[in-house]
């Protein structure tokens, strides 16, 4: 066998070991946690926003540049919104004892 | 920058994500993992914006997105989350099916060769119809969520039926598949069969979602999360970014194993919460409730059973969210911790209306998740339990789901039953999402409270004072 190897081939590869890595990762969440997951899901499928930059900035502007600019202006709610938001629901996560803690520090300060 | 150093950056970002999602497994890292999430996505951002152009157009973009995003992530209820996330998913989907278009108009400026060869056109197809299911689709779960089914039945929480549903869908899955097919084996730009896959691929997100009942809401919302996780890899295999394939693949599978989860938590197959209609009989099976005795009691009843108990564990249901009570749930607790009462949780894993909710209502309320217990973690101390105070939850407590031939027999419930005492609040008798009677309603050992969840349990405070 000879020849270089497709680079679909590569990328099925790499889209196989992806899912096992997957697979094992989130059965390890706690249960407490799978709204946060899917919000941070949520954030991170936005990396799509790599492709609309890519659909955005070609050498030569025309329409698919148009649909690029607006793809990145959607996938862009969800990178902030999505990491903000599950930020947001982890602090309420923190310990109680830790809360009083902070409290207790911003009343000395 | 050159390719190899690109793919290089990718690949940290790449880990990066893996690092976030490994963080969840514990409260205690997960913070930390969001963080190396956002580091992920930095990476990925900068080091694309180092190889295009119009960056001003695209920053200027993403400001305005971004903007909207940290805005709603500020300002939104808890109680709405399953709202944003569909929403959010919709994003993902449309971003999907805008980049898909773009490739077609101009596949050179992705690094594809024009026309297009077979390959890439088949990765196309499977990106931008999986990006648009999920776009229609998550618009209508979205609708239901939100509650606009009074306005647009379209949205209506009820599952939207009529006859030759199945048959439809299916001739119009194997029509989308035709024009990919077309677009597939055509040479040039080959708009026309792309268009009319897109059109049936955005119809078939409608009506996949329309018919599935406002209880199975998890289950949509997971499988959602899993699909716009696989048009972001559909995409990264068009585009030949490994770090999309990576990033893709992980959600798809985060939202394939959530779906299962959800099924198994209500004992339905994926396939008859696809297929929908589950609630179309709602309240027809609860109808030989009317000779069997019920024991009701006034709020300081239970404050009194409640006192005098060692321990106590509440099981909060969606009802305990529709009446916003987890506040009142939250110092009601604090009230019997003080009086030297064990109190704790006992979450089901469908109780509220995306995987994971309750447990989200509860931090909010500030409840110490150290209180809070998982259905499997629980079930064997029911026995040795004085009170359980069930609060507008039904069928996750239903005792029938251990008897065969029920509707609902199999279906994994929190052993309320097994309890010393049980108290149990609802609005009224009225049958829960599955339509079965609950005997657990009916034993001697269980009193009624009736009225609203927030209402009841402000006055059981008060009675403790």
């Amino acid at each position: 066998m000879t020849g270089t190897i497709d680079p679909t081939v590569i990328n099925l590869v790499v889209f196989v070991l992806a899912v096992f890595v997957g697979y094992h990762v989130i059965w390890n969440v706690t249960p407490a946690l799978h709204t946060p997951l899917m919000s941070v899901t949520n954030a991170i499928s936005s990396v799509i926003i790599v492709g609309a930059i890519l659909a955005a900035g070609p050498s030569d502007t025309d329409f698919g540049s148009v649909l690029g600019v607006v793809a990145v202006g959607l996938a862009a709610v969800n990178v902030l919104g999505g990491f903000l938001v599950t930020q947001r629901m982890l602090e309420m996560f923190k310990k109680k004892a830790r809360k009083v803690e902070t409290e207790a520090e911003k009343e000395k300060a | 920058m050159n390719a190899n150093l690109l793919a290089l950056w990718y690949l940290a970002a790449s880990v990066l994500f893996i690092l976030a999602l490994k963080g969840l497994s514990s409260p205690v890292l997960a913070r930390r993992g969001n963080l190396f999430g956002m580091i992920g996505m930095a990476i990925a951002v900068l080091v694309t914006l180092a190889i295009t152009k119009n960056v001003t157009f695209i920053l200027v973009a993403a400001a305005i997105g971004g903007t909207i995003g940290a805005l709603v992530a500020r300002r939104v209820q808890m109680t709405q989350m399953p709202e944003l996330v569909a929403a959010m998913h919709s994003l993902v989907g449309m971003a999907a099916v805008l980049i898909a278009i773009a490739v077609v108009n101009n596949p050179l400026a992705f690094g594809i060769l024009d026309p297009m060869p077979r390959g890439n056109r088949l990765e196309l197809f499977i990106g931008s119809f999986v990006g648009a299911i999920t776009f229609s689709g998550s618009v209508i779960a979205f609708g239901k969520l939100a509650g606009l089914g009074k306005k647009f039945r379209l949205f209506s929480s009820a599952p939207v039926a009529f006859g030759g549903q199945h048959a439809l869908n299916l001739v119009l899955a194997i029509v989308m598949i035709a024009f990919g097919a077309a677009f597939f084996l055509a040479e040039g730009r080959a708009w026309m069969p792309f268009a009319a896959m897109l059109a049936i691929a955005f119809a078939l997100g409608v009506l996949i979602i329309i018919p599935i009942g406002g209880a199975d809401m998890p289950v949509v919302i997971s499988m959602l999360n899993s699909y716009s996780g696989w048009a972001a890899a559909g995409i990264g295999f068009s585009l030949n970014n490994t770090m999309l394939i990576i990033a893709g693949s992980l959600v798809g599978s985060s939202g394939a194993i959530l779906s299962y989860i959800m099924c198994k938590a209500m004992n339905r197959s994926f396939i008859s919460v696809i297929m929908g209609g589950f609630g179309a009989a709602e309240g027809a099976v609860a109808a030989d409730a009317g000779n069997k005795t019920v024991r009701s009691g006034s709020a300081d009843d239970a404050a009194f059973l409640l006192a005098n108990a060692e321990s106590v564990v509440i099981v909060p249901g969606y009802g305990l969210a529709v009446a916003r009570a987890q506040h009142a749930v939250k110092e009601l607790a604090n009230k019997l911790i003080e009086k030297g009462v064990n109190v704790r949780y006992a979450i089901h894993p469908v109780a509220g209306r995306m995987p994971g909710h309750m447990n989200v209502l509860l931090a909010e309320a500030e409840v110490p998740y150290d209180q809070v217990f998982e259905m499997e973690d629980i079930n064997s101390e029911f026995g040795t339990t004085d009170v359980v105070l069930v609060l507008g939850a039904n069928d996750v407590v239903n005792p029938l789901a251990h008897t065969p031939g029920s509707a609902i027999h199999g279906m994994p419930i929190i052993e309320a039953h097994k309890a010393r005492t049980v108290l149990v609040n609802k609005r009224s008798m009225a049958a829960g999402y599955a339509g079965l009677d609950n005997p657990l309603f009916y034993m001697e050992k269980t009193m009624m409270v009736f009225g609203d969840a927030k209402k009841v349990v402000e006055d059981m405070v008060k009675a403790l004072e």
